[in-house]
């Protein structure tokens, strides 16, 4: 079960920093790509994931689980889907009714990202509460755990910046992340009911 | 899960190269040596020597790119790039400051065939402000809105290349789309919108898609025109036009064969035929003349031709990876 549980892991990484990096295409139609838009952008990540770290740690103290986990993974492309349809009346919305280009784009950062992220986020801490068993092993499979969903995100911003875009649009890109979390939470779903 | 790269800063030179892109003095071999080593060392010094007196009078790396002022003889020149295929952004000529020294700025002032004196500019892309400097020259009843993302290259503009705001040429510091979305949103018009915001570093994307030249083409009066500085190489030559060919339909190219850039040349309303273009080229000839520029050469290379590959994907933005499709 512990490799499922870095399988997992990986894709959450991966998906982040996909979403990421296609944030600055999904906003530079608005706000442009001046620095204070990838700016925004990574300041909302941050401050999802941040927010995810501690939601997820706070949720594996109740009775944690593999279908719970498979839940966050879920939820995560519940929130991001919508992005495909809403992001741009959003935007419009946004850009109308704020005029500095600054907080214009970190609002929409915020409105557009902040529940994928934070939900995606959660998914680190609850794979520790999963994977460890004695209080010896806990840092190294925290390290192991943030080796994989590093290496995740590293790849995410590879495969988005160098090829993805260069061979679908972006919404095919986020409907494929969308895919990839349901199909990763279903493994999960699956998994934990044959256990049962 | 850590920071992203942020994508949208331009690559970082480094001050190695900048001894490869100018090369100083040609070495000279010592005394003594085989004559054909004199020869060769006189040859080299006689090649290089333009080259030699190139000096960088400003350097600075701004938010977006490195930004140089070099100096070869009297001619002053804007580059966005230490690397060695510097490319001149602008330049000017000290001894004839109206002259436009670079062929596509010449080229850029095509646009003014397509129809009456304009009264109300677009100039996307400041650089040493060459452009917009002449236009206001020209038409000194005109109103002028430059846009430029880099607050930095408007200061070394204003301070190195005789550039200067008034009443009626206004610098708008921010990115160009976002300043297009608030134009067309407030309604505004533009009878002459000149695109030039792409080095060969790198190219804003967003600048480059279907929507952002369908919101540029709704700026434009009713027989309004537009010429864009754009790329002759490599894939993005393809896709490019077919972007423009989807939004505006037929236009015109214009190339030269002692320049590498393509100019478009884009109108709302009909392409005009090769006679009115001549008689509108005689009309400007010589208000045009002091700055080098030959308009009566352009009607007759302006081609309508389609010369690229018709199964090439319109850019949107959906899909923009202009940067990438540029370096295959």
């Amino acid at each position: 079960m512990s490799a499922l549980i870095y399988c997992l892991a990986f894709v959450g990484g991966f998906v982040i920093m996909s979403l990421e990096l296609l944030g600055g295409r999904v906003l530079a139609p608005y706000f442009g790509s001046s620095i204070h838009v990838w700016g925004s952008i990574i300041t909302v990540f941050m401050a999802s994931l941040a927010l995810g770290y501690l939601a997820g740690g706070r949720w594996s103290l109740r009775s944690p689980s593999l279908a719970k986990f498979a839940g966050l993974l879920l939820a995560g492309a519940v929130l991001l889907y919508p992005l495909v349809y809403f992001s741009e009346p959003a935007m419009d919305w946004i850009f109308h009714a704020i005029e500095d280009p600054r907080y214009g784009s970190l609002a929409a950062s915020m409105l557009l990202f902040v529940l994928p992220t934070a939900m995606l986020g959660m998914i680190s801490p609850y794979s520790v509460r999963l994977l460890v068993r004695t209080t010896e092993e806990s840092g190294n499979v925290a390290g192991r755990l943030y080796f994989v969903s590093t290496t995740g995100s590293a790849l995410g911003t590879l495969g988005t910046s160098f090829y993805f875009v260069l061979w679908w649009e972006i919404n095919t890109i986020l409907t494929l992340l969308t895919t990839t979390l349901v199909l990763a939470g279903a493994t999960a779903l699956t998994v934990a009911r044959l256990r049962r | 899960m850590n920071k992203a790269r942020a994508g949208a800063l331009a690559p970082a030179g480094n001050r190695t190269a900048l001894n490869q892109g100018i090369p100083s003095r040609a070495g000279r071999p010592r005394s003594g040596g085989a004559r054909r080593w004199i020869t060769l060392a006189l040859l080299s010094v006689a090649l290089l020597a333009p080259l030699a007196f190139a000096e960088v009078v400003h350097q600075e790396r701004s938010l977006y790119q490195t930004i140089l002022v070099v100096k070869q003889g009297r001619t002053l020149c804007l580059q966005f790039s230490l690397r060695r295929a510097q490319r001149n952004q602008s330049c000017l000529d000290e001894r004839r400051p109206e002259r436009m020294v670079l062929a596509y700025t010449r080229m850029m002032m095509a646009a003014l065939l397509f129809g009456p004196a304009p009264q109300r500019i677009l100039v996307v892309g400041v650089g040493g402000g060459t452009l917009p400097m002449a236009l206001t020259a020209i038409y000194p009843e005109a109103q002028l809105d430059a846009v430029e993302i880099d607050p930095a290259v408007v200061e070394v503009a204003k301070r190195h290349f005789g550039f200067a705001e008034s009443e009626r040429l206004k610098v708008h510091v921010e990115d160009a789309r976002v300043f297009t979305r608030r134009a067309v949103a407030a309604g505004h018009t533009y009878d002459l919108i000149l695109l030039d915001a792409f080095g060969a570093e790198y190219i804003p994307e967003h600048l480059m898609t279907r929507e952002y030249l369908a919101d540029t083409r709704a700026l434009l009066t009713g027989n309004g025109a537009l010429a864009a500085n754009t790329f002759a190489v490599s894939q993005l030559y393809d896709h490019e036009s077919a972007t423009y060919f989807d939004v505006f339909g037929p236009f015109f190219n214009l190339k030269l064969p002692s320049s590498g850039n393509r100019v478009i040349l884009a109108t709302k309303g009909r392409l005009p035929s090769l006679m009115t273009l001549n008689a509108r080229a005689a009309e400007l000839a010589k208000s045009l003349a002091p700055y080098g520029i030959r308009i009566r050469d352009y009607p007759r290379r302006l081609k309508s031709e389609i010369d690229w590959a018709q199964n090439a994907r319109v850019l949107t933005d959906q899909y923009a990876p202009a940067n990438l499709l540029q370096a295959r």
